[in-house]
């Protein structure tokens, strides 16, 4: 291990200058300039989607910069592979942790620098992890078997094997998401004897609290732009929340939010609880009403709406749909209901890559597009994949196209065209407009809006809090796999809004499955 | 600029196993007087009848994401069931038995690879093991001769000049492709290979989806094991042996993506005609047997070369 101490020189461990990463053509992090100083605990924040996590990845080598330059250590860092960076003691820790289960605690730390006599193990790792063991003060187990870790003591090991690289920059990517309150607690000491011994931390996390708690400084960021790095005794809650806000983001205007006259419960959603982590859950739909979940990423959204539809079993509590009880959810009865998900990452759960933008948009639907034998209509097929791709304006319009060569955008489009072909009654919306341009989500707005004004009952989830309170009528907040706190947008301001979310998700999970 | 190269990735995948027929046959008959004649065309695809028909039904395995290494032991239980049946009972209810035998056969091994939940390749080198066994069960480690008109007009009869053998692979092609193409199986096949877990949240049932590939490719293996025992009038326990990968790689050749989700019938059977021409080739030039192994070998290694290339990401 390197115990030199490198605090005091003033070269930055990391410098970043005018960097900028964009994913196909969308930009997601723009002319960040940035300089970590070395012996700091330096904390990325920002809204979901803000870029925290992209830069994060840049310093640890898993993104390459599509602009700018960046140093380690006062040399340019280019080439920069996680193994460059691992090489020039910069290491990251991901969110879910990358230790090999069934190796002890000393086997994990050392996997891949083994000691070794011609490839014969000279078995060693447990007393070369106790110098380690004895600076971070961690107690740990060097002969205990991964498996039976907790995630607090795995996130240990994680940080230990980047000790064992000679790692002097930690990359810590929402390491506490799923940790209980004292194993933040165990974290943070962590982290602060690091910082002791002359490491740097960069801490990513939408915990406010916590960044306030244990960081030097703190880097804002807001839609891809850095808004300022400041130390942290200038910041508190609510300065962070203001800037990772922004004021005057009004530049997109929401269509009309219209009301049935009659109001009659469509989705109606009782003390609902499910294996993957959904806990008693209620909460109700209205026809021709859009009802936002809004909660962190990680806080459980999109499982209550897996939970909802079937696509996840449920261990306890009842769905309702028009006033009946639906038993034994499956997608496809769902989907024979009139009740559909549009899931969210339309390339690995909402399209088949592989196949054309009409078999794509009307898998769903393919029993009323064939004879009972099977035999597909190819006409009746044409013309309605034809109608739903003029409806949202999909280009190029050609229905016979590779979807794979369609802009995010318009795959978009077409993902939510195939589940508003047939015009289903209950719509669950899981970020529906991600990832895709300002024309595209302008039309994607409309069609929700429109969709609702015709009777339907929607249920919106999305990141973007701006969306949910622009298009929503009632909305709920969503923490640790629970529904709280229903609400009118109207009048809220995103600040309200995610002052009370941090509130609820700083909470401790009492019931929290082991 | 990736569009373009998956472009060309994907013309090739479509359209390579067509140019390489075309060279081998312009270079074939340079060399040759013998080869480009109606009698040496139709002895190949008489011969190769029961792999092309192995072939179309693994394609549909293939798109459908999964792999059947047991396709060959299946063509051993049907062909040694056909030949007792026939024997014992009657031959034409033998011939009759063989597809049958394979239908169940497939059936059971989809039902494995759904309910265990494992995959594909692994589950079917299993069942393999065990239909072989099976074959040595039924036919009691003999060969059962079978010599009825009644029961080798199937695989050597000619109906209008032509092998009934080689009409009913054509037959049978021309049936999977329709299933493939125009039926809402063949769609759901596509989305099963192409990206299961969104077939799942698009409300498909994918196990039966994977159940029908398999039972559709233990069917084809026992009709072509129906074939072949009427032809050589003989049911024995060790037939079938090597079909399975002979079978992989003519839809491999075809261009049917490794990995799922692309892929066409008609193209398979260019494959086993494309295997069968470069044997045939070293046959009609007396050519060391040698070099055929190594050509064979290397035309399906530039196979699966642009088998990958195509992959999207």
């Amino acid at each position: 291990m390197n115990r030199e101490s490198p605090l005091e020189n003033t070269t930055p461990s990391i410098r970043l200058r005018g960097v900028g990463k964009s994913f196909g053509g969308v930009s997601v992090l723009r002319n960040v300039d940035l300089d970590i100083p070395p012996g700091v605990i330096h904390g990325l924040v920002g809204e979901n989607g803000a870029g925290k996590s992209t830069l994060g990845k840049i310093i640890g080598g898993y993104y390459s910069i599509s602009e700018g330059s960046m140093e380690a250590f006062g040399e340019s860092a280019d080439p920069w592979t996680p193994k460059d960076a691992l090489d020039r003691g910069v290491a990251i820790m991901h969110q879910e942790l990358q230790l090999v289960p069934e190796l002890t605690v000393a086997e994990n730390v050392f996997l891949g620098i083994e000691d070794h006599r011609l490839g014969v193990l000279s078995g060693t790792e447990a007393e070369r992890l106790m110098p380690i063991i004895k600076a971070t003060g961690f107690e740990v187990d060097p002969s205990a078997k991964v498996a039976d870790l907790s995630i607090a003591d795995r996130q240990k090991i994680e940080v230990m094997r980047a000790l064992a690289r000679s790692a002097k920059v930690i990359v810590m990517d929402e390491p506490t998401s799923s940790l209980s309150a004292n194993e933040t607690q165990k974290l943070h000491e962590t982290m602060q004897k690091l910082r002791a011994s002359g490491g740097t931390v960069v801490y990513v996390s939408h915990f406010l609290d916590n960044i306030l708690e244990v960081c030097d400084s703190v880097t804002i960021l807001r839609d891809g732009d850095l808004v300022r790095t400041a130390p942290r005794e200038n910041e508190s809650k609510d300065t962070l929340v203001s800037a990772m806000l922004g004021g005057g983001r009004s530049e997109i205007s929401f269509p009309e939010k219209s009301r049935l006259k009659e109001r009659r419960t469509a989705l109606e959603v009782r003390s609902l609880s499910s294996a993957n982590g959904t806990r008693d859950a209620s909460f109700h739909v209205d026809r021709g009403e859009i009802v936002g979940l809004i909660g962190l990423v990680g806080g459980g959204r999109t499982e209550i709406l897996r939970a909802v539809i079937g696509a996840d079993k449920s261990t306890g509590g009842d769905v309702l749909v028009h006033g009946e009880p639906y038993p034994n959810r499956s997608i496809a009865e769902s989907n024979r209901r009139g009740i559909v998900m549009v899931p969210e990452d339309r390339r690995k759960l909402g399209l088949i890559m592989t196949m054309a933008v009409r078999t794509n948009l009307t898998l769903p639907h393919l029993p009323s597009f064939a004879t009972p034998l099977g035999r597909i209509l190819a006409a009746a097929e044409k013309s309605k994949a034809r109608d739903a791709i003029d409806h949202f304006q999909v280009k190029p319009s050609d229905v016979d196209g590779d979807i794979l060569n369609y802009s995010g955008g318009n795959q978009q489009k077409v993902l939510l065209a195939k589940w508003l072909l047939r015009d289903p009654e209950i719509v669950i919306l899981d970020e529906p407009s991600r990832g895709v341009d300002v024309g595209a989500r302008r039309r994607i707005h409309e069609a929700i809006a429109e969709l609702a004004s015709k009777g339907a009952a929607v249920l919106l989830v999305s990141s973007e809090l701006e969306e949910v309170l622009g298009l929503a009528h009632r909305a709920y907040l969503v923490a640790n796999g629970g529904v709280f706190d229903e609400f009118a947008p109207e009048g809220k301001t995103e600040v309200d809004v995610l002052r009370s979310l941090f509130r609820l998700q700083q909470q401790p999970p009492e019931a929290r499955a082991p | 600029m990736s569009w373009d190269r998956y472009r060309v990735a994907r013309f090739f995948q479509t359209y390579s196993v067509l140019v390489m027929i075309a060279a081998l046959v312009l270079a074939m008959s340079l060399l040759s007087d013998s080869f480009l004649t109606y009698r040496n065309i139709l002895n190949i695809l008489n011969q190769n009848a029961p792999l092309a028909i192995m072939a179309s039904a693994m394609t549909l395995v293939i798109i459908g994401g999964g792999f059947d290494l047991s396709v060959g032991a299946s063509f051993a239980v049907a062909g040694v069931c056909a030949a007792w049946v026939a024997l014992n009972v009657d031959p034409y209810i033998g011939l009759l038995v063989a597809p049958l035998v394979g239908l169940a056969l497939g059936a059971i091994n989809g039902i494995v690879i759904t309910s265990l939940n494992v995959h594909s390749f692994l589950a079917t080198i299993a069942t393999s093991l065990v239909f072989k066994g099976a074959a040595i069960v039924v036919s009691d480690g003999r060969l059962i001769p079978v010599r009825l008109d009644d029961f080798t007009w199937l695989g050597r009869g000619k109906i209008g000049g032509v092998f009934i053998a080689v009409i009913v692979m054509v037959v049978f092609a021309l049936i999977l492709s329709f299933v493939l193409k125009r039926t809402t199986l063949g769609r759901k096949i596509f989305s099963v290979g192409g990206n299961e877990e969104a077939a799942v949240l698009s409300g498909i049932r994918t196990d039966r989806v994977k159940i029908a590939t398999f039972a559709i490719a233990g069917l084809a293996a026992g009709l072509a094991a129906a074939i072949s025992v009427s032809r050589i009038s003989m049911g024995q326990a060790s037939a079938g042996t090597g079909m399975e990968l002979q079978a992989i790689a003519a839809v491999i050749l075809g261009g049917t993506s490794i990995y799922g989700g692309v892929g066409a019938v008609w193209r398979s059977v260019a494959g086993v005609l494309l295997l069968a021409l470069i044997n045939n080739g070293f046959n009609i030039l007396n050519a060391d047997p040698f070099f055929r192994d190594l050509t064979t070998g290397i035309v399906i290694l530039g196979a699966i070369g642009i088998s990958v290339a195509g992959r999207p990401r």
